[in-house]
């Protein structure tokens, strides 16, 4: 019994680091539909409790990738970390769809050494090579998070929703630029490359600070990961999903989230 | 004498039959003079609409053609937000005979010659006019028509737009 808590504390301070997504984590566009030659497009990315409103931490873009219709990398300019939101701009110069996305994955360890609980942090590839020798009762997590966006300068394409097979991702059925007020709306979730089925997606409106009911809604995703939105109203929606294995001696646990901000037109 | 009304009527027939052969599609729309500090003359589209609400083909835009400080004119033909989803983001502007200047408030008119609706199946369409404006609103008005007779059908808008007419002349 008291093993069972101690693990329980244990899970617990394991997830310590992600607590701070108990914190909803969001990246969002100052536009999403672009036209004429070239267009630029801001971005704002933080952690707060009402989903688009900066009120608790900046994001942390180490993992930041803005893909282009092409293939070819974007660089962030005019980046700049505030208090509670960390913000870039992107130009946009080819037509069609950018995936803008913070990409963060890794390995989490909780271990023991010479009696004392020890906690480890690093990349895939370190572990468990990273750990100390002489580390016991070794409990590790992989972890993947994705928080990304879309936007789309005249015609929208399709070449960057190529997914890589690792953590929770998204498929768009219904372009994620092409979304309107009482149209449903389909995506599908993998994860890790597989349908991730049975899993509860949220969603949210932003804007909260001007009305008085959250007017969130959960969707929960079929057999082949797919799920379907009716969007009950103009804005920028929040939508998010996580899967948690736990992990079984050698086999590490799994803590994999995704964050989608995609925006509705009226 | 007697061969004089022969003549006309022959040109009679001739002025009868063109129609005929060809049926114009009129659109007319009124921009209505607004009163605001900062008038600025609106974006308009004007398209053809399958009964599906799926786009046929454009008939006009009009839009700022130059680039100024503020940008290309071409910046903002997004916020004609239905004509830019339903098929002004597809195409390649300026597109002859389609794209133009944007016009003064007042009755405009827009003229499609038959000539350039063949293929144009016969059968109920929507005529949809659609209008954004830079500090204002935004605006779609629908009226259904029919291709392949005579007929009129007649709209009119609250806000952005005024009177929206339609004739198909035979």
């Amino acid at each position: 019994m008291k093993k069972t808590i101690a693990l329980l504390t244990l899970a617990a301070a394991l997830a310590a680091p992600m607590a701070a997504q108990a914190h909803r984590a969001w990246l969002a566009p100052t536009a999403t539909t672009l036209s004429g030659s070239d267009a630029w497009v801001g971005f704002d990315a933080g952690m707060s409790n009402q989903v688009f409103n900066p009120d608790h931490a900046a994001m942390r873009l180490n993992g930041l990738a803005i893909t282009a219709p092409d293939g070819s990398a974007v660089q962030p300019e005019n980046a700049m970390q505030g208090r509670y939101r960390s913000t870039f701009d992107a130009h946009l110069t080819q037509n069609g769809t950018y995936k803008i996305a913070n990409v963060m994955g890794g390995v989490m360890a909780s271990y023991k050494l010479n009696g004392e609980q020890k906690r480890w942090r690093g990349a895939a590839a370190e572990y468990p090579a990273g750990l100390p020798e002489g580390a016991t009762d070794v409990q590790a997590t992989r972890t993947a998070s994705r928080i990304e966006t879309f936007v789309t300068l005249n015609n929208p394409t399709d070449t960057v929703f190529k997914t890589t097979g690792e953590g929770l991702e998204l498929v768009p059925v219904t372009h994620p630029n092409d979304l309107v007020v009482g149209e449903p709306a389909t995506f599908k979730l993998l994860n890790n490359g597989q349908p991730a089925s049975g899993l509860e997606v949220t969603v949210a409106r932003g804007g909260l600070r001007y009305r008085d009911n959250p007017e969130e809604s959960t969707v929960t995703t079929g057999a082949d990961g797919a799920f379907t939105v009716t969007w009950p109203e103009a804005g920028m929606y929040w939508l998010n999903a996580s899967v948690r294995t736990e992990g079984q001696g050698e086999t590490l646990g799994s803590n994999a989230s995704y964050v989608a901000a995609m925006e509705v037109l009226p | 004498m007697r061969l004089l009304p022969i003549v006309i009527t022959t040109v009679g027939l001739a002025a009868a039959a063109a129609p005929a052969m060809a049926a114009d599609l009129t659109v007319s729309v009124e921009i209505p003079r607004l009163n605001t500090a900062s008038y600025h003359r609106p974006y308009v589209a004007v398209w053809i609409e399958k009964p599906d609400q799926s786009a046929e083909r454009t008939l006009a835009i009009w839009y700022q053609q130059t680039r100024n400080n503020e940008g290309d004119g071409k910046d903002w033909l997004k916020d004609l937000r239905t004509w830019w989803r339903k098929g002004g983001r597809a195409m390649t502007l300026p597109a002859d005979g389609v794209s133009g200047a944007t016009r003064a408030p007042g009755r405009q008119t827009v003229t499609v010659p038959a000539a350039r609706l063949r293929g144009l199946q016969p059968g109920q369409y929507n005529i949809v006019v659609e209008a954004a404006r830079e500090l204002g609103g935004r605006e779609v008005v629908r009226v259904p028509f029919r291709w392949g007779a005579a007929n009129t059908g007649a709209g009119t808008g609250s806000t952005e737009l005024g009177a929206v007419r339609v004739a198909v002349s035979r």
